[in-house]
């Protein structure tokens, strides 16, 4: 490997790091926005060029500072975080075009800047996370995500928006203080802090409670960061209030980048099927039951849309906690597999509701009334994401709960058949709820003469919706990763 | 050209509906079953299989055999008489949903997997729902959400069964199931929630009567027909569908009886007629099986003709209560002779459609040795004399002159319904052109003098018993209800019987839903008082209880870990 090619790894981490504080300090007006999406667009492109060059070529392990490993921070790409990567480069590069309008009309002028920056720091934090081979190093990125994305939360436009990104802030931090206490733990056992030495070392001294004690700690800080029910009780206030550009991102990569970090635990860094012998798959089977029966419950009795997505986020996450614990290579697979699909249908859904808070300036249930009619286009594209969180034949959201009864069955679990099912029916009914208020409800005078969201705001959207259509086609490109991924990760020798 | 599946014309077809408006629309939405069934008449032949790998399995998108066409040509027919009678209707939801709903249709009855089948299934629920929804009042969107509920959880079943029948045999073949095992039972309640089998029918009982006037034409003839088509290949001859049959004939007669919306008695007596045909589905000999087909032919066109008159009443009235309506025939003259020619149809005079396929399913019943059932369904068939082929047209067109005086249909609607009348008659006089598409080889003629005049006796007394209670004034009409062999000893026991019987449903039904409300209540009240509700479940919880769970859990996992 030679020239760019061979910094690959460290540049996509870097470039939104530098950029940020020049973004900062850039005048106000659109200056910010575009350097912005200039980062955005080059990490997505990278991100896109790692991981064919891991698909070709193998994994990639890149040495900071020219320090080889265990002693330096090393950076380690194989299949999985290059596809996580890919997937957090995205979404960020398709929400920044959208960003430009909702930003100026949601933040003060004088914040943008700063939005900007922060918005860049969250994107580095969470493509480190993904990147890096070293525990200690995964810790320091989910601060700087987490820091950034409170600032991002606090800066939506309601008063609540502060005490949402205060709860936000305590528990993102008792989440990463656990997984601190943890990583401790093992280093205590170990001596190393590398991923790949820790599962050549852990094996040896996997009876020792100290191990079980660090494991147990770095499970459900995790979780806590993951949104595992009953640990999401952040997420909803977060997501209601925050502004809606972070919404838009935080819901498609934040808590998925937790879930690789969870995978990665669970199954590379204690390697052996050490998890197996911890009650850690049972959590996952029942809080993800839990999650997916009672958060759409919840989601189904919300006034505001973006509350119902956040719950319907929950339960969908319920869905990807189900498949990891099934404790196959099917269920990860699935797990996945979902993880991908859902940042496609949320991002898509976020982005619509975003542009009817354009034009209406809300997006409670009694506010949007006959908005379909007057704009069809983010209307459409609420159907299409509503479509593929039911799991709709032809979309996304189908292949993942198709992967997700195979692995059910393949384990016999009938409840969990059962519960996949019924999530789907409770689904339909909070879908059916804002197709009802978003077309069959005749529209207010002050709707009436409301018009179709600026093409800014459209295309974006609708990239991401036709994108749930054509991975519920073409899954060969989806599936395919999400296998390798799963093998990669060593969860086939369950 | 004979591998292009007829759904593909009608989904390119609504592609163009979205994109043109006015006449050009009209004549797209027209065109395209007249394509559709003109492409499988002459182009498609019996034992096509056309697969396409998607999702990595293939997919065999068109099997065609002569049951799976016999069924497709019926849905472009029955498509076509529709959207005439639809053609004064501007609403684009409807005209796009009534297209995507025929073209699933003819989807799911030409699909040779699973997968395909339960892909259309979906697709026939969420394109028909719309034609529900269309009617836009709060009482159409609560019904048409209850009815998406069933048909998604329909769906679901089906795919679940699909999956763990690919997982038990290692094919997805869509062929004779059997019931043997979950996967097979999973896909037979699936098939049964679309064929509105007893306690599982309540979505079409609510739902058909809330849809507009022409969405309830459409789905009259797709939903419930491809059921009896995964029926009948899936589950032919599993005695347990004689006997859901039979029930399935018999009891909506009561219902129909005391009910007073005229559609929704409509949708009462469509059970009852799906009831012959899963009866004739279990009975699975051949001429069963033929009968269940042509039952089906004939059924959609007579109950569309049905539909279509009633919806023409309330196009014009603006309701269909039965208590409402009455004299309308002064006014609308054409619609009270075709609505009578859908009446004989339904309770098979000789020389109209039903007589012709019913008395198929009757005569496999008897040969088959079911006495006691064929008796059953005797009685069945007097009951659908008496609430679709007597009430219907009475009580809207005769009766007690309302003074209503509404305009006559308009002239698609009329010529709709023409068409199907004219079908109804031909298929009753000249059966053997339909006979000669039925899937299996028969020899059969229902026209000797031991069916027909079993045929008329039955119906002239059942007619004498209806003249006679009308003109001793004993005719109320939530109260009328006859079986003709015991007649004469029930004449009095039995309305009272058929009286208590529902009342007692009724409040039964009533007190359940009560007793559930109020115990929901009142546990969501206490629990709304509890700690667990004020700290946890309100919109925003404090900081210390999200930590709280974060120490149960730690607290947990750690002790599991160390003692479990």
């Amino acid at each position: 490997m030679s020239g760019l090619q061979g910094h690959l790894s460290l540049l996509l981490v870097v470039i939104p790091l530098i950029a940020a504080p020049i973004v900062a300090v850039l005048p106000r007006g659109r200056l910010p926005w575009a350097g912005a999406l200039l980062v955005t667009a080059v990490c997505a492109v990278l991100a896109g060029m790692q991981l064919w060059s891991v698909v070709h070529d193998g994994v990639i392990s890149y040495e900071l500072g020219g320090w080889a490993p265990p002693w330096g921070i090393e950076y380690r790409i194989d299949a999985v975080n290059a596809f996580v990567a890919l997937i957090v480069a995205g979404i960020a590069a398709v929400t920044l075009p959208y960003a430009l309008l909702s930003v100026e009309q949601e933040i003060p002028e004088e914040q943008a800047p700063l939005f900007y920056a922060s918005f860049l720091l969250c994107l580095c934090g969470l493509l480190g996370i993904t990147q890096t081979g070293d525990i200690f190093n995964v810790f320091v990125f989910l601060e700087i995500s987490s820091l950034s994305s409170y600032a991002l939360v606090s800066l939506g436009r309601k008063r609540q928006a502060l005490t949402s990104a205060y709860q936000y802030l305590v528990m993102g931090t008792i989440g990463a203080t656990f997984f601190l206490i943890g990583v401790g733990l093992i280093y205590s056992q170990t001596g190393t802090l590398n991923i790949a030495d820790l599962a050549e070392r852990l094996p040896a001294v996997f009876d020792h409670k100290t191990v079980h004690t660090g494991f147990a700690f770095i499970v459900v800080g995790v979780a806590l960061k993951l949104a595992l029910f009953p640990l999401h009780l952040w997420l909803p206030n977060a997501y209601t209030y925050a502004p809606t550009v972070v919404t838009i991102f935080l819901a498609a990569t934040a808590t998925k980048v937790a879930l690789y970090l969870m995978l990665r635990v669970l199954f590379t860094v204690f390697p052996n099927n050490f998890a197996l012998g911890t009650p850690t798959f049972d959590l996952f089977v029942i809080s993800g039951i839990a999650a997916i029966l009672i958060a759409s419950v919840y989601a189904i009795y919300q006034m505001d849309v973006k509350r119902l997505l956040a719950y319907s986020s929950v339960a969908q996450i319920g869905y990807m906690a189900l498949g990891i614990g099934f404790a196959s290579a099917m269920g990860v697979t699935a797990a996945l597999l979902h993880l991908f699909n859902h940042a496609l249908m949320k991002g898509a859904l976020f982005m619509a509701v975003g542009a009817i808070i354009y034009r209406v300036g809300s997006c409670r249930m009694d506010n949007i009334h006959g908005l379909g009619r007057r704009m069809p286009w983010t209307f459409g594209a609420i159907i299409i994401g509503g479509l593929s969180l039911v799991g709709v034949p032809g979309t996304a959201g189908f292949i993942s709960k198709w992967y997700l009864i195979l692995a059910a069955l393949e384990q016999q679990a009938w409840i969990s058949v059962a519960v996949i099912l019924a999530g789907s029916l409770l689904a339909v009914v909070y879908v059916g709820k804002m197709i009802e208020a978003l077309y069959f409800k005749p529209a207010s005078e002050a709707n009436q003469s409301l018009k179709e969201a600026p093409l800014l705001l459209v295309i974006p959207t609708w990239i991401l919706a036709l994108s749930n259509l054509y991975f519920g086609l073409n899954t060969e490109l989806t599936v395919g990763v999400a296998e390798r991924a799963a093998e990669v990760l060593g969860a086939t020798g369950l | 050209m004979s591998e292009l599946p007829p759904f593909i014309i009608f989904f390119v077809a609504a592609l163009l509906v979205v994109a043109t408006r006015g006449i050009v629309r009209s004549t797209i939405l027209l065109a395209a079953p007249a394509i559709g069934g003109l492409h499988l008449w002459l182009n498609v032949d019996p034992g096509l299989i056309v697969s396409h790998s998607i999702l990595s399995i293939d997919l065999i998108v068109m099997r065609t055999d002569k049951l799976s066409l016999l069924f497709g040509y019926l849905f472009c027919l029955a498509s076509f008489i529709a959207t005439i009678y639809a053609w004064h209707v501007k609403d684009s939801t409807q005209q796009l949903a009534g297209l995507i709903y025929a073209g699933a249709a003819l989807g799911a009855v030409f699909a040779g997997d699973l997968i395909t089948l339960f892909i259309f299934w979906e697709l026939l629920a969420l394109s028909s729902v719309f034609l529900i929804w269309a009617r836009r009042t709060e009482r159409a969107f609560n019904a048409g959400m209850r009815y998406l509920i069933f048909q998604v959880a329909s769906g679901l079943l089906l795919l679940a069964g699909a999956l763990l029948h690919y997982h038990n045999t290692g094919s997805l073949a869509f062929d004779h199931v059997g019931l043997e095992g979950l996967a097979a039972w999973l896909i037979f309640i699936a098939f049964g929630i679309k064929c509105a089998f007893p306690f599982l029918h309540s979505w079409l009982t609510d739902a058909y009567p809330e849809a507009t006037a022409t969405g309830t034409v459409f789905l009259s003839a797709f939903t419930t027909k491809v059921a009896v088509y995964a029926l009948a290949r899936g589950f032919s001859g599993e005695d347990i569908l004689v006997y859901i049959g039979v029930t399935m004939a018999c009891f909506p007669i009561f219902y129909a009886v005391i009910e007073n919306d005229l559609r929704k008695v409509l949708a009462y007596s469509l059970i009852n007629q799906l009831g012959f045909m899963v009866a004739g589905i279990g009975i699975g000999t051949a001429l069963a099986l033929n009968g269940v087909v042509a039952h089906a032919f004939s059924h959609v066109i007579y109950k569309g003709l049905l539909f279509m008159t009633m919806g023409a009443v309330l196009y014009r009235v603006g309701n269909i209560n039965g208590s409402d309506l009455g004299g309308l025939y002064k006014s609308m003259p054409k619609t009270t002779a075709l609505c009578i020619v859908g009446a004989l149809s339904i309770s098979a005079f000789p020389l109209f459609s039903g007589f012709i396929s019913k008395s198929m399913v009757m005569t496999a019943m008897i040969e088959a040795n079911f006495d006691y059932l064929w008796l059953l369904l005797l009685f069945a068939s007097a009951g659908v004399f008496h609430h679709a082929g007597i009430k219907i047209p009475y009580f809207a067109f005769f009766a007690h002159d309302s003074g209503l005086r509404p305009q006559e249909a308009p002239t698609n609607m009329l010529i709709a319904m023409t068409i199907a009348a004219v079908i109804c008659i031909f298929i009753g006089t000249q059966p053997q052109y339909l006979y000669a598409l039925l899937p299996w080889e028969i020899d059969y003629w229902p026209y000797d003098a031991s069916h027909v005049l079993a045929q008329l006796q039955l119906l002239f007394f059942s007619a004498l018993a209806f003249v006679w209670l009308n003109q001793k004034g004993m005719y109320p009409p939530e109260l009328h209800s006859t079986n003709l062999d015991v007649e004469w000893f029930y004449r009095k026991l039995l309305p009272r019987w058929v009286h208590a019987t529902v009342s007692l449903l009724r409040t039964l039904s009533v007190s359940m839903t009560n007793t559930i409300r109020s115990q929901m209540v009142t546990i969501r009240h206490g629990f709304s008082q509890t700690f667990v509700a004020k700290y946890y479940l309100s919109e925003s919880w404090p900081t210390g209880s999200m930590v709280f769970w974060v120490a149960i859990i730690l607290a947990s996992y750690l002790l599991v870990d160390m003692f479990g």
